[in-house]
């Protein structure tokens, strides 16, 4: 059970040129700038693009290999366009019902009320796209895909068109859907907030290639990638809400690695979570000090250290656990306290970002 | 109306509806074609396809006539593959037709198809609808106002046709003998009233269709 894709597609700025291997289960963030090819790729395994130059296996099943292409719409796929591309003649139920309509009767896996549910779209059924705001009207798209019971569900940058508010109003329900729905997921995106709360996977694209694939804790950590999430370079991983303090409102959070405090999210004890720790959040110390004002102290043992696009500063990779943390200091600073791998230091963890 | 006014009413709207319904289906495909095509053999059909609307009518007519005619090709074929003759007759006055009013189909359609863009195909086909099906349930609904427009335009300009018809078609009383001919025979022989009864008639006629067509436009300010 995977998605094996191979395509080669020129362009006039750039030539596709990738050959990737999905996992078949959770989402994979393909990430990567404004014209490095992602929406591309994505198209390719539509079958949106016309290029014979490929293959295309998804679970098993030939989708395109040599002269073979087959057509878009005998593909068990969804597709979340940027635009949500609603039929405009249709009503809300209808567009719902389109693609459904369409698959036999013993494909239909997710029902209509289920993703009405899901997307919380319940009071928009017989409403006309036009009466519909804009993270509506992606909530619908999106619930339109899933009513196909797809085998691979597609997403083009489901939320760039939208603005600041409306993307958090869509983020919980996508979270939902990655939890709830057992569909494999490739998500496009070149937002690093994105990727930290959805993704399991990532395949990291540059020039129509992908220069890095994995999973995306694994490879958020490492440290020679030549693209990184944005400025915001970080490790994502999962937790457990161990325990909620009412007085602080705190939250104590157990990780492969040890417990950390974070601001209470409101998760319930027992709920997993996703945090999220940016390298320039964790500072060094030889030894353990209490008398600073940073809660989160972990020992740590420093793994590797790298170069930052900043001649001044310097990158750590350092294991805490079962965890790798990455941490930015100054080169002086890496100087002064003769940091070198396999040492065994203290992480000050200044901000941790609960991602729900 | 004397009987032969009535029987050239009958046959313009039977010539108009004949027309119209052969050039919705053979002006959809073309117009199609022409929407989404990066052919180099665009511009081209485009432009054969506008020509009726700057050739003087009788040149048109005049050519068909020639092609169709008895020693033109396409009548000699026509005879040779024992199918009857078409100058003169009901059937060559709906071919004459169908050329005549081809832009007034094709172009509104064309324009419609070329609105409607990529987009909704893609998600059509991402939503398990095949080539014929995306068509049916989202091209034509969305284009239907583009229908709507080919269809009162190629119907009121078949009406009102004059000069390809009597190339083709003559002047015989219920075989070729339409509106505008009638008229034209009522006036040579100054008989001003029955000219104004038929005349007046056509103005109301294609008053209310233009009218129509633009009270019923979809986004039309109100």
């Amino acid at each position: 059970m995977s998605i094996h894709a191979r395509f080669r597609l020129p362009y006039p700025a750039f030539t596709l040129d990738i050959d990737v291997d999905l996992p078949a289960g959770g989402v994979t963030a393909v990430f990567g700038r404004s014209g490095s090819g992602k929406t591309t790729l994505l198209r390719c395994i539509a079958g949106l693009e016309q290029t014979l130059d490929g293959s295309l296996i998804v679970s098993g099943e030939t989708w395109q290999d040599g002269s073979y292409r087959r057509p878009v719409h005998q593909r068990a796929l969804g597709y979340v366009f940027q635009e949500a591309r609603l039929f405009p003649h249709l009503s809300v139920a209808a567009n719902l019902d389109f693609g459904r309509r369409r698959i036999a009767e013993s494909e239909r896996r997710v029902s209509l009320a289920q993703v009405v549910e899901l997307l919380g779209i319940a009071h928009l059924l017989e409403r006309r796209p036009e009466r519909l705001s804009g993270g509506e009207r992606q909530r619908v798209a999106i619930a339109r895909a899933l009513a196909t019971s797809p085998r691979l569900l597609l997403m083009d940058e489901p939320l760039a068109a939208l603005d600041q508010a409306r993307k958090q109003e869509i983020l919980p329900y996508l979270e939902r859907l990655h939890d709830e729905l057992a569909i494999p997921v490739l998500y496009v995106s070149h937002s690093p907030d994105e990727v930290a709360r959805l993704a399991d996977h990532i395949v990291l694209m540059e020039d129509g290639r992908a220069v890095a694939q994995g999973p995306l804790t694994e490879t958020l950590a490492r440290v020679d990638l030549p693209l990184r999430l944005g400025e915001d370079v970080g490790v994502v991983f999962s937790g457990q809400v161990l325990e909620r303090n009412a007085e602080w409102h705190l939250a104590r959070i157990g990780f492969a690695g040890g417990e950390i405090w974070v601001r209470d999210g409101g998760a319930g004890v027992g709920r997993t979570v996703r945090l999220r720790i940016l390298a320039r959040d964790v500072s060094i110390a030889r030894h353990r000090h209490d008398d600073v004002s940073i809660m989160n102290l972990l020992p740590a043992t420093i793994i590797t250290h790298a170069a930052e696009d900043h001649p001044a500063l310097a990158l750590l990779q350092l294991q805490v656990g079962g965890t790798r943390l990455l941490a930015r200091l100054t080169r002086h600073s890496a100087n002064r306290l003769e940091l070198a791998p396999g040492q065994q230091v203290w992480v000050q963890i200044k901000a941790v970002a609960l991602l729900g | 109306m004397s009987p032969a006014d009535l029987a050239a009413v009958w046959l313009t709207l039977k010539l108009a509806a004949t027309t119209t319904t052969v050039l919705l289906l053979v002006g959809t495909p073309i117009a199609w074609w022409l929407a989404r095509t990066r052919h180099w053999a665009k511009e081209a059909l485009a432009t054969l396809v506008t020509l009726p609307l700057v050739l003087p009518p009788t040149v048109l007519g005049f050519y068909l006539l020639v092609l169709l005619g008895p020693d033109g090709p396409l009548g000699r074929l026509l005879q040779a593959s024992g199918l009857p003759s078409l100058p003169f007759t009901f059937a060559g006055l709906v071919v004459a037709s169908v050329i005549y009013s081809m832009p007034f189909v094709v172009q509104p359609l064309q324009q419609a198809f070329e609105a409607i863009g990529e987009h909704p195909l893609e998600a059509a086909a991402t939503l398990r609808a095949g080539p014929w099906d995306s068509f049916f349930a989202v091209v034509v609904p969305l284009a239907w106002p583009g229908f709507m427009t080919a269809a009162v335009l190629g119907f009121a300009h078949t009406v009102g046709e004059f000069g390809v018809v009597l190339m083709i078609g003559g002047n015989i009383p219920g075989e070729t003998q339409v509106l505008s001919m009638i008229i034209y025979n009522h006036v040579e022989a100054l008989d001003h009233d029955a000219a104004h009864r038929l005349a007046g008639g056509m103005l109301a006629f294609a008053f209310i269709a233009l009218l129509l067509l633009n009270l019923f436009r979809p986004g039309r300010r109100r």
